[in-house]
């Protein structure tokens, strides 16, 4: 049991040190899920938002899919983007395939029904008389829209909060589209799995320990905004 | 008056439901039109098919004139304000609050700041200009809300029981600053309410509508003793609707007779028509003996007291004149005059006080 000690102290060392490698891989990560739900923030705020306002027939089906799509198996992800950008795939010309872009559309793909349905759920939880409210002041659609979205801050905070939460952690689709290749596509979590399958456990647990306090940073900005709201009551 | 708003054959349409049938309503430029009916009867719909915030189904709207198309909605809406039941006001301060409707506007900051100055000043919220709505109470917010809709200075005022969801105390405060408001700036007001006080206070004029139908329009006090029918009669209050059928006419006098009573009425009604008497409780006075001189007052009829139900300040007697006959007096009076139930009382009201209204039967109509 030695090892896991040895390996604790290793993983300590590489942080206070700032491994380079280490630092990489975190930044590549941070690089490659920001990006990723910053696209699927700017698909899935006003695709929510249409969802949760919008009046057509087939506005349940739409909902429904989004929902299901919030659970989507990073693998099947990951297979579906990997046929599309093989080299003789759909899109194999375009020569993403084991670069940041595929794990980039990969994450999106997996944030954009997490933020889409948490804006959805939220935005219908609002009072229905707001808007018309709004509207009976003068508002335009879109002025209306901004002040609703203003209204909902917090919990479409939460929104994007999650779906950053859902690929930064998620390996299968990184591995599979990105290929885990050394100082180009290797993220936290697909080089967690390299180092676990190599038995270099410190090299593992101290990229563990960074994805660990990347999800708490994430829920202290969040607990934090909470209660600067709430203490404003 | 010139008519600021018009809407003609106005039909709306909610999941599968026509929620509103109106043929012709009008709001004339500084009045205070407030419609009233029951739950359900299809008064928010109204204010929101006039405000245009639900596109009605059939028909038109004029605002000064000009038919209100799609595309001049929101330039409609930048003309008008709106006060729900609610305040709704949004997750800001109080002064962002009242600028909400400046700013949709594009109206500059030192107009906004003039504005917010003046109107918080108004309702008397000027101490709460730095403060969050959610620490609000109920009458603040909807004085916040209320000061919000009028400093965006509109050509029309939308209501929508903005009263209602308030305690006692602070509704009346409110309704009397916003009188005070009214009589000063004139401000042309549809209000929406449920409360029969309320419109009779503040109203110029008073539509009743009932399931989707605008059945009267009038000054309130026309609205509220002379029915248009039998439902509206019920709304406004009237307990007594007696059947009976006009015997005479002499001079604009008619007496109607019934199962076992006569009453005469000022009406110019053909003799032989089928008609309902109609009679507010407040009209009727209870007497004990039969009044010694010669009165006034051309009706007298004998009851039993069946009921005596205790109102606020008020009393509301039952009596059994053959037909149930409802008065409404003060406790003190029903405490002076020892009323007790199965005493024999005499009830009197005027002529003029009775209104009648032609049965189903016949060709439905009011008889001035």
């Amino acid at each position: 049991m030695k090892w896991i000690w040895e390996g604790i102290q290793q993983a300590f060392q590489l942080i206070v040190y700032g491994n380079p490698e280490v630092f990489q891989i975190t930044l590549l990560s941070l690089k490659i899920s920001g990006l990723a739900t910053f696209l699927s923030l700017l698909v899935g705020l006003p695709l929510g938002t249409l969802m949760a306002f919008g009046k057509f027939p087939t506005r349940k089906f739409w909902v429904s899919l989004i929902n299901t799509g919030m659970a989507l198996p990073p693998v099947v992800v990951g297979l579906t983007v990997s046929i599309f950008l093989w080299r003789s795939g759909p899109l194999g010309d375009l020569r993403w395939m084991y670069t940041p872009t595929a794990i980039i559309i990969a994450q999106f793909i997996i944030s954009v029904p997490v933020v889409t349905g948490l804006t959805t759920s939220t935005l219908q939880q609002l009072d229905p008389r707001l808007s018309y409210q709004l509207m009976g002041l003068g508002a335009s659609r879109i002025q209306s829209v901004i002040l609703l979205w203003r209204e909902a801050r917090l919990p479409l905070l939460a929104a994007l909060m999650a779906g950053f939460g859902s690929v930064i952690s998620e390996v299968g689709a990184s591995m599979m589209v990105g290929g885990n290749l050394k100082g180009e596509t290797r993220v936290l979590t697909t080089a967690i799995v390299l180092e676990n399958s190599k038995g270099n456990f410190g090299f593992a647990i101290a990229l563990s320990l960074i994805l660990l306090g990347l999800a708490y940073m994430v829920n202290l900005f969040l607990t934090i905004a909470q209660q600067r709201t709430t203490s404003s009551d | 008056m010139a008519t600021i708003l018009k809407a003609e054959k106005i039909t709306l349409v909610r999941n599968q439901k026509k929620v509103l049938s109106v043929e012709h309503i009008s709001i004339e430029e500084g009045e205070l039109l407030a419609v009233i009916g029951p739950n359900g009867a299809g008064k928010s719909s109204l204010l929101m098919a006039l405000s245009t915030l639900l596109p009605v189904t059939e028909g038109t709207i004029f605002f000064e004139g000009k038919q209100i198309r799609k595309s001049d909605r929101l330039k409609f809406r930048r003309q008008i304000s709106m006060v729900m039941q609610d305040a709704l006001l949004l997750d800001t301060t109080v002064r962002e609050n009242i600028g909400t409707g400046m700013r949709f506007r594009g109206k500059n900051e030192s107009e906004i700041k003039q504005s917010v100055k003046y109107w918080s000043d108004q309702l008397n919220i000027e101490q709460l200009l730095s403060r969050k709505s959610r620490q609000l109470s109920g009458g603040e917010s909807q004085r916040v809300s209320l000061a919000r809709a009028l400093a965006a200075d509109p050509k029309i005022l939308f209501l929508d029981e903005p009263f209602s969801a308030l305690d006692a105390p602070s509704r009346v405060r409110l309704i009397s600053d916003f009188q005070r408001l009214q009589s000063e700036n004139k401000v042309t007001t549809l209000l929406v309410t449920h409360d029969l006080d309320e419109a009779l206070l503040l109203g110029d004029r008073v539509a009743i509508i009932i399931a989707g139908r605008i059945r009267q329009i009038g000054r309130p006090d026309q609205v509220f003793t002379q029915p248009a029918d039998l439902e509206v009669a019920q709304f406004v209050g009237v307990d007594t609707i007696i059947p009976g059928v006009v015997q005479s006419n002499t001079h604009g006098l008619a007496v109607v007779s019934g199962d076992g009573f006569q009453v005469e009425v000022v009406a110019e009604v053909p003799v032989g028509r089928k008609v309902f008497v109609i009679l507010r409780p407040e009209d009727i006075t209870l007497v004990q003996q039969i009044p010694a001189g010669k009165t006034s007052s051309r009706n007298l009829l004998k009851g039993e007291i069946k009921e005596l139900i205790p109102q606020g300040p008020l009393m509301r007697v039952i009596l059994d004149c053959g037909f149930p006959l409802v008065a409404l007096i003060t406790r003190s009076s029903a405490i002076e005059m020892d009323l007790t139930a199965g005493m024999l009382l005499y009830a009197s009201f005027k002529a003029s006080t009775a209104h009648l209204l032609a049965r189903k039967d016949e060709k439905e109509q009011q008889f001035a």
